[in-house]
């Protein structure tokens, strides 16, 4: 059962995050009043950038994004597999390292800043993270992600709080603004493409589909709070995940990228305030 | 176990025989033979205890003679830091090491005659066989003091061994400098000997003595180069270690006196039996043991005490490392770890817990906005004790067992990021982290194992990160959600600063300086044995914890405990084979890839180097990168004082608390 979820993920995911990227490019268009790309644009997109010419700046580069990619599929395997999920969270800020690395090695200036932002980045979201393991172990007792979803009721009913934080961290994850710093979807740039400003052909397509098991490893977080023992919760579950990837296209619409000490104070706040105060009632009501 | 003696004596005689020596290769022989002489004394120890069946092994119950040679050796510590008190016109110091010897010599030449046997007989009245003769061994071998030999003796004698090349390298750059290094490679082998002697004490008046030349001798290290600035540094290392050695001196006063006993253990024991079967009469066991607790936090440089760990910078880098990873700032967290049992669940507990977590956040902020190299692992040695402090006090089995592997990764990985930066030092003239831009390229082998040593610090699935792991749950588990709320943030401030290090170095970028590697031999044999031991450390992880950290938590709590379960381990070999493996995979399979190399985009047009860029007045510009600092935000001069403030308050009202609740 394990083994088949993860080799479902492996396979799947980068399906299902192409998928969502064309959903949400077409939907962020109708939100601009455009008609938006087709559905499978991402698709013709990482088919083009595959069979471009092979250029560099480095010859690390490469191996960084590769890493960056391989390591992203081990956290969401982890996750897939019902392992522990602070470990899985732990792997996924290695696999950013790799990213960081990638960018940092360029020693571009462009490129350089991006990573520089993508690090300020990380400490802002990496404190919910540890606080959400957290909050998962006061609610079931357990790190591991098959106890997790094996409980009698709903992970939500005890920690609200808990998501209303992860929704904004991962609009950091997803790269949506308001905190869009190191690297954007959009197209109105101060750092050109920041983080990404070096990388071309498949360089660039192997972090995009890092990005897609991303994507689908935060979206599997989602759905922690709703699983639980009952079958329905499953469908429950998917409806809850495409309705946050929803709202994270609308606020990534109607706000405006911030500057880094908002980001930072805002995310610190909230993950006070949200994850903070829940975990704390946890505590206390145990 | 007669090896311990020798063991003590050994680096005592390195330290005597070392500065006789005139010629600087035969000073540098004589060293290698010293620092080799401690590693192979230490080994030894540790094959004879393993093949007397890893006992706890107490020693020397008689030793009159040497308890009064002690006596005579602390008046003369005395006696030398008042002399170079009033020499440098420090007087306030004085008084605190006069109180403090004073105290002692009172408490120990006036001791009643009462042993813990009356003690026991004020509780359970006369029906104690009075006769019982107590045993009162003053030193002890166990596991804890055994691992603490081989961390001291093998990292330690390491440093010593680097510091031959350093000190000659060090002396060429700083022409200014007397170069007294025969007076400074005497008192790093006189460091091991008071820091073996430390570890190995089980009588609290040993233990204070070896406490007492430790903080000397860092005082004499740190002022090496006798500048103003080296000066007034090593004296405030010397009145705040003195102000902990006051707290100690408290301890044995009272201890002696309340409860009828100097030795650690029976003092922790008794209070953890008290505290579980006579909570009424467990007051007589706080004040000493919390006064130790503000001992050990004094000399791990917790807040709000930091501020002389920070000065010591000053000083060459080989005492930098030793005091910061295997010697000083360890001796304060092995005496909190000793008191852990006892420290589970009081006040004093609830105290050391807040200041070490409290340090761990404030920390590593501060480190963020360092620039230099040696004042960044600094605030990370700080940071990384706060949290050993906090896991001591907890002080449980789950908190300890995270604080000896942290300890153990701690001193491995902190020593060779020291000999690194010292040896980067000596090649670029700076150890400034903006001036390593692209170290990879120009300085290759000493960037790996500065690299080695910062994926130690923080990456997964190194030791430092799984020891993080265990005292998350455990400090959840001990519903201290504050501690909690430290780890969470502190764990992504300590990533930010690494992580732009890091990134720094591996920068490819090119530049026409020329730089030569000015690195000796022995410093190179120095840090690659670190390097490979952080690595083994790394990879033997699970016997590691097996091996040597499951028979602490048995020894300390009296029961064994399984902290990592089966599917725990699985996943963390996961994680190992997965971080060394993919990176080499991918190196592997983009080898053979054919790429065009273009040049960076730098906004202007590139002039085809990657280093100089057109500019708007249509010259060569140099590219110049600079790390985010945030000295606004996390500055020292922003966060420092209300972080002591705070840490300050916190101490003073909980141990008035603590003591005004035992009167």
């Amino acid at each position: 059962m394990q083994a088949v979820s993860v080799i479902l993920y492996l396979i799947l995911a980068p399906f299902a995050g192409a998928l969502l990227d064309g959903v949400s490019r077409i939907v962020s268009a109708r939100m601009q009043g455009r008609k938006g790309p087709p559905l499978l644009q991402p698709f013709y997109d990482l088919l083009k950038l595959f069979q471009k010419q092979m250029i560099a700046v480095n010859s690390v580069q490469m191996l960084l994004n590769l890493s960056y990619l391989v390591f992203l599929a081990i956290a969401g395997s982890m996750l897939f597999a019902g392992a522990d999920i602070l470990m899985c969270l732990f792997i996924l800020s290695t696999a950013d390292m790799f990213l960081i690395m990638a960018a940092s090695s360029d020693s571009s200036p462009f490129s350089s800043l991006g990573a520089s932002r993508e690090m300020m980045q990380i400490m802002a979201y990496e404190p919910l993270t540890l606080l959400l393991s957290v909050g998962f172990y006061l609610t079931t007792g357990s790190f591991h992600v098959g106890d997790i979803i094996s409980r009698p009721v709903s992970a939500i009913v005890f920690m609200p709080g808990f998501l209303i934080g992860f929704f904004v961290i991962t609009a950091i994850k997803l790269r949506k603004s308001p905190f869009d710093l190191s690297t954007s979807h959009h197209a109105h740039q101060e750092l050109v493409k920041g983080l990404t400003t070096e990388m071309a052909g498949p360089t660039f397509g192997i972090m995009n589909v890092a990005e897609y098991y991303e994507m689908i490893l935060m979206l599997g977080i989602v759905a922690l709070f709703f699983l639980n023992e009952n079958w329905w919760s499953w469908p429950l579950a998917i409806v809850m995940c495409l309705l946050v990837f929803f709202l994270e296209i609308l606020w990534d619409n109607v706000s405006a990228r911030v500057k880094w000490r908002t980001m930072l104070d805002s995310c610190w706040i909230v993950t006070l305030l949200s994850a903070g105060l829940n975990g704390l009632i946890l505590m206390l009501i145990q | 176990m007669n090896l311990i003696p020798v063991l003590i004596a050994w680096p005592l005689l390195a330290a005597i025989v070392v500065p006789c020596i005139r010629d600087k290769r035969a000073r540098g022989v004589a060293v290698y033979v010293g620092a080799g002489g401690v590693m192979t004394l230490a080994l030894g120890l540790l094959a004879v205890w393993l093949a007397g069946g890893k006992r706890d092994v107490l020693l020397y119950p008689e030793t009159e003679i040497l308890d009064t040679a002690m006596l005579v050796g602390e008046v003369l510590l005395m006696g030398l830091i008042v002399f170079l008190c009033v020499r440098h016109k420090k007087y306030p110091v004085i008084l605190l090491s006069v109180g403090q010897t004073a105290l002692l010599l009172w408490a120990e030449l006036t001791r009643p005659d009462f042993t813990l046997v009356d003690f026991a007989a004020q509780i359970f009245g006369p029906l104690v066989d009075m006769n019982t003769e107590l045993m009162q061994p003053h030193m002890r071998v166990d596991c804890l003091a055994m691992l603490m030999v081989i961390i001291v003796a093998v990292v330690g004698g390491l440093i010593c061994i680097y510091a031959v090349g350093y000190m000659k390298a060090y002396h060429h750059h700083h022409a200014d400098v007397q170069d007294r290094s025969g007076f400074f490679f005497s008192m790093l082998f006189l460091f091991l000997a008071a820091m073996l002697g430390l570890v190995l004490s089980e009588s609290l008046t040993w233990m204070y003595f070896f406490w007492e030349i430790t903080s000397v001798i860092s005082f004499l290290l740190i002022g090496y180069t006798r500048t103003e600035e080296a000066v007034r540094n090593s004296f405030r290392a010397l009145w705040i270690n003195l102000l902990g050695g006051c707290g100690f001196a408290v301890a044995i006063a009272v201890a002696s006196r309340t409860v009828g006993t100097t030795q650690l253990s029976d003092l922790v024991n008794l209070s953890v039996w008290l505290t579980q079967n006579q909570p009424a009469l467990a007051a007589v066991t706080v004040v000493p043991i919390a006064m130790l607790a503000f001992a050990g936090l004094t000399k791990s440089a917790q807040l709000p005490f930091s501020s002389w760990l920070l000065g010591a910078m000053v000083a060459p880098t080989p005492s930098s490392a030793l005091l910061h990873s295997a010697t000083m700032v360890k001796a304060g967290v092995y005496l909190l770890i000793r008191l852990a049992p006892a420290l589970a669940g009081t006040m004093t507990g609830n105290m050391v817990a807040f200041i070490g977590g409290f340090t761990f956040i404030a920390a590593s902020m501060m480190a963020i906005a360092q620039n230099d190299g040696k004042k960044v692992l600094a605030f990370s040695t700080i940071s990384n004790l706060g949290l050993i402090v906090a896991c001591a006090g907890i002080g449980d089995e789950e908190t300890i067992w995270a604080a000896v592997l942290l300890m153990i990764f701690h001193s491995v990985s902190k020593s060779m990021l020291f000999q690194a930066v010292g040896s980067v030092e000596n090649s670029l003239g700076s150890r400034d982290i903006e001036s390593m831009h692209g170290l990879l390229l120009r300085l290759p082998k000493l960037t790996y194992i500065m690299g080695i040593g910062i994926a130690g610090m923080y990456l997964a699935p190194f030791g430092m990160l799984i020891s993080k792991w265990v005292a998350l749950k455990s400090f959840i588990d001990a519903d201290n959600y504050l501690l909690v709320i430290f780890l969470a943030f502190g764990s992504a401030t300590t990533m930010f600063y690494w992580t732009k290090w890091l990134s720094k170095l591996v920068s490819l970028h090119h530049t026409k300086e020329e730089v030569h590697d000015v690195t000796r031999r022995d410093q190179y044999v120095s840090m690659s044995i670190h390097a490979a031991a952080t690595l083994l450390l790394c990879l033997l992880f699970p016997l590691v914890s097996q091996g040597v950290v499951d028979p602490i938590i048995t020894q300390l709590f009296g029961e064994s405990y399984q902290v990592l379960s089966m599917g725990v381990l699985t996943t963390m070999a996961v994680m190992l084979v997965s971080v060394l493996f993919v990176p080499t995979l991918m190196f592997l399979l983009t080898r053979s890839a054919h790429q065009n190399y273009v040049p960076i985009y730098m906004g202007g047009v590139n002039e085809g180097d990657n280093t100089y860029f057109v500019n708007s007045f249509g010259e060569p510009e140099h590219l110049y990168l600079s790390n985010w600092y945030l000295r606004f935000e996390f500055g020292m001069r922003r966060l420092m004082r209300p972080a002591v403030y705070i840490s300050a308050g916190v101490l003073v009202v909980m141990l008035c608390l603590i003591v005004g609740g035992a009167l």
